[in-house]
């Protein structure tokens, strides 16, 4: 279980109050404008940013002053996931050896991931020789060899169009499965909450709220979640 | 820039064939005169030998040493860091003259340094020949590379520092991955632009070099020219200097351009590595060395030139008026050349547009001196060199800062028409009306940063005039020259010190004026 006992991230000015907890194993959607604070959540859970007050801990241990590289998690950017002077294979054994050195088992669970995400084959290609969908396919093979309990996602697939967006949360959802992790996706669609399928924190106005059930909180958004969303939803 | 009628385009033409002729014209004198020389002496060998040997030790060392102060600059904060960040761009300015007497006055036998090293029982350093030479090219390249790689550390995006955080990279697994790539796209470009500059550094090597074992290329030409009036040697010895020059500045294109400037050079990503003591502690120690290595040069020139303000002479203040001169001069052609160049670029885009903007950087692939040495050339059987010393040291400092002023003017105008090109299409602006209503009043930051940088370095120039003035025509840098080599080194220091000052205001009265009027 990730509990985030009574959080306050400070950055500037700005300010984001977060307490409750998620269960291991559920999928959950940060949903709110831009500016709202879902992707410092997202840093302080991830250690590029240390909280204010309060803590953050996974399976009962405080992990709130570990070094990111310690701590039980993988995350994935909005950009600039991969090194563009390595190739396909490179960018995902780097996640499980900084000096690229692997064991014979290492580079099998390399070559297994990358036939997962559908890039069996392309493993020799840079980045730059690779489309938009691949990209963020060779950073999601790295996150599951890495095969670490908690998925950061910080829009990942924003980049991406609408069909290979769903596709990549599909992907998600179903590798997530197999491995037991849990995610959490920063998002400001609302439909990408509910591919996701499963939990959902409206973040907005200096607090991240409790998860809820995405179907119910789309069904009957709360007031902040209504105006963002507009007369559409 | 569309439209026929477009005065800039006649004034762009006229430009580009000026430069052509200026570059092609003085070639061709060289060539013909280079024909009744007698062949390269002995002399003459050592002299090719001895430039490149010094330009590959200064740019070999001005790298080495820029990596480790760029890499301090870009992961610590610190308060000054600004103020030290903006200085590395001084020496651009800095006339080449002063800061050689600044080094003389650190490092020379009486200086600070060799005081230091007595006192340790260490031997002197000799500061007139090699280790001298090299010392003062260390001193204005150094900056130059630390920008240049500090800008590519800059260019790592933030994303890439978090990623080896959360993978737990060491501080090598950084230096492997993040830092190695993108230093290595701008190191050959770096080393090699810098061997440009230290193969036609004309006053360093007149004021710090001499002599059999230490005279480089531009040396022996002004002494074929001064001493010998061998104008068939001074050609021939033109002629090596510009294949020499000729192969470093294609090699410079062919290793790709240094990167765009950065937004800031001082706002730094957040950065996971160089956390343990001891690198805080290397850190620390190069960026005191490399503040310390910059500072008192000047430090020094400023203040001994405060002490010995007394003992300026008064043929001071003629040679200032001069230099003011020229240097308004120069900065005026440099502007005129610079637009019209731009503005027929644009006009033409294309293969014929690339053409025109490759002749505006052709100045690059030649020195001063070789200008010089070729006008000379062609000049003299008609003028004596002394009657024009002063409109061919304008033209030829105007020239020599186009490559500068076009690379500030030429994007930003090529930005204007991509935003505001269809626009001023449709109202019908065209002509002198787009360059007034459109491009000028959009430009005034890179223009007035272009008027200054242009009369500053034409201010503190020190070539072209030392082969046509005599000390009756002498601009201020040549007077501060005289002053050195009669070893009145008070009255060189204050007369120096007027010089900074003269060039840094020329530098800032322009480039303020040009940001006051920006209106973005």
């Amino acid at each position: 279980m990730l509990v985030l006992d009574d959080l306050v991230l400070e950055r500037g000015n700005f300010r984001l109050a977060a307490d409750w907890s998620l269960a291991k194993g559920r999928r959950l959607a940060l949903i709110g404008p831009s500016g709202a604070g879902k992707s410092t959540l997202l840093d302080a859970i991830a250690g590029f940013l240390t909280p204010r007050r309060g803590r953050i801990l996974w399976q009962g241990r405080d992990i709130t002053s570990l070094p990111p590289a310690a701590r039980p998690m993988t995350i994935l950017f909005q950009d600039h996931n991969l090194l563009p002077h390595l190739d396909v294979f490179a960018n995902v054994a780097i996640g499980l050896d900084p000096r690229l050195k692997l064991a014979p088992e290492d580079e099998r669970k390399v070559r297994a991931v990358l036939t997962r995400v559908g890039l069996a084959g392309l493993e020799g290609r840079r980045p730059a020789a690779l489309s938009g969908g691949q990209r963020s396919r060779v950073a999601l093979a790295r996150a599951l060899a890495r095969a670490r309990p908690l998925l950061l996602l910080d829009e990942p697939f924003a980049a991406l169009g609408p069909a290979m967006r769903a596709e990549m949360l599909d992907l998600v959802c179903e590798t997530a499965a197999e491995s037991g992790a849990t995610v959490l996706l920063v998002t400001h669609q609302p439909e990408d909450a509910r591919r996701l399928g499963d939990l959902a924190s409206v973040v907005v106005e200096g607090r991240a709220a409790p998860p809820v059930p995405v179907e119910a909180l789309l069904a009957a958004p709360p007031a902040a979640l209504a105006r963002y969303l507009g007369p559409g939803e | 820039m569309k439209g026929g009628a477009n005065p800039l385009v006649w004034i762009g033409g006229g430009a580009a064939a000026l430069v052509l002729l200026l570059a092609f014209g003085t070639l061709a004198a060289l060539a013909l005169r280079a024909e009744s020389a007698s062949g390269l002496g002995p002399g003459d060998w050592a002299a090719i030998r001895f430039t490149l040997l010094q330009a590959l030790i200064s740019a070999a060392l001005s790298v080495l040493l820029a990596l480790p102060v760029a890499r301090a600059l870009a992961r610590r904060h610190f308060p000054g860091k600004r103020l030290l960040t903006t200085l590395l761009g001084a020496p651009f300015i800095l006339p080449v003259i002063v800061a050689v007497l600044g080094i003389v006055t650190i490092f020379g036998r009486r200086g600070l340094v060799n005081a230091a090293l007595a006192a340790l029982g260490l031997p002197p350093i000799e500061i007139y020949g090699l280790g001298g030479i090299v010392l003062a090219h260390v001193f204005f390249n150094l900056p130059l590379a630390t920008r240049l790689f500090l800008q590519a550390h800059l260019s790592i995006p933030a994303e890439h520092f978090r990623l080896a955080a959360a993978l737990g990279f060491s501080d090598r697994a950084v230096r492997r991955h993040l830092e190695r790539p993108a230093i290595a796209r701008v190191l050959p470009g770096a080393f090699v632009t810098i061997l440009l500059l230290c193969l036609t550094s004309f006053a360093v090597a007149l004021t710090l070099g001499g002599g059999p074992r230490a005279t480089t290329i531009e040396l022996a030409i002004y002494q074929a020219f001064t001493f010998d009036f061998d104008l068939g040697r001074a050609a021939l010895l033109a002629l090596v200097e510009l294949a020499l020059c000729a192969v470093a500045a294609s090699s410079a294109l062919a290793a790709g351009t240094a990167p765009e400037a950065a937004p800031s050079l001082v706002a730094a990503p957040w950065r996971p590595d160089g956390r343990s003591p001891a690198a805080r502690i290397v850190d620390g120690g190069w960026i005191l060395l490399a503040a310390l290595f910059l500072l008192l040069p000047t430090g020094s020139i400023a203040l001994g030139g405060l002490v010995h303000l007394a003992d300026l002479p008064a043929a001071i203040w003629p040679a200032l008026g001069r230099s003011l001169l020229v240097a308004l001069a120069a900065m005026t052609l440099t502007l005129s050349l610079a637009l019209g160049l731009a503005g027929l670029a644009l006009a033409l885009e294309g293969r014929w547009g690339r053409v025109i903007e490759g002749i505006g950087f052709l100045p690059l692939a030649t020195s001063p001196m070789v200008l010089g040495a070729g006008l000379f050339i062609l000049l003299f059987p008609t003028f004596p060199p002394r009657t024009l010393a002063l409109p061919v040291t304008a033209l030829v400092n105007g020239v020599m800062s186009l490559p500068f002023a076009l690379r500030a003017l030429l994007p930003e105008m090529r930005q204007i028409e991509a935003d505001h090109g269809r626009l001023a299409d449709a109202l019908g602006l065209v002509g002198l009306a787009r360059l007034r209503r459109l491009h000028l009043p959009l430009l005034a930051r890179p223009l007035g940063f272009s008027a200054g940088l242009t009369a500053a370095l034409s201010m503190g120039d020190l070539g072209v005039i030392a082969l046509f003035a005599t000390p009756t025509e002498a601009t201020l840098p040549m007077q501060v020259q005289l002053l050195m080599a009669s070893y009145r080194m008070g009255a060189a220091s204050a007369a120096a010190l007027v010089l900074l000052l003269a060039s840094l205001a020329l530098f800032w009265i322009f480039d303020r004026g040009g940001r006051a009027h920006a209106r973005a």
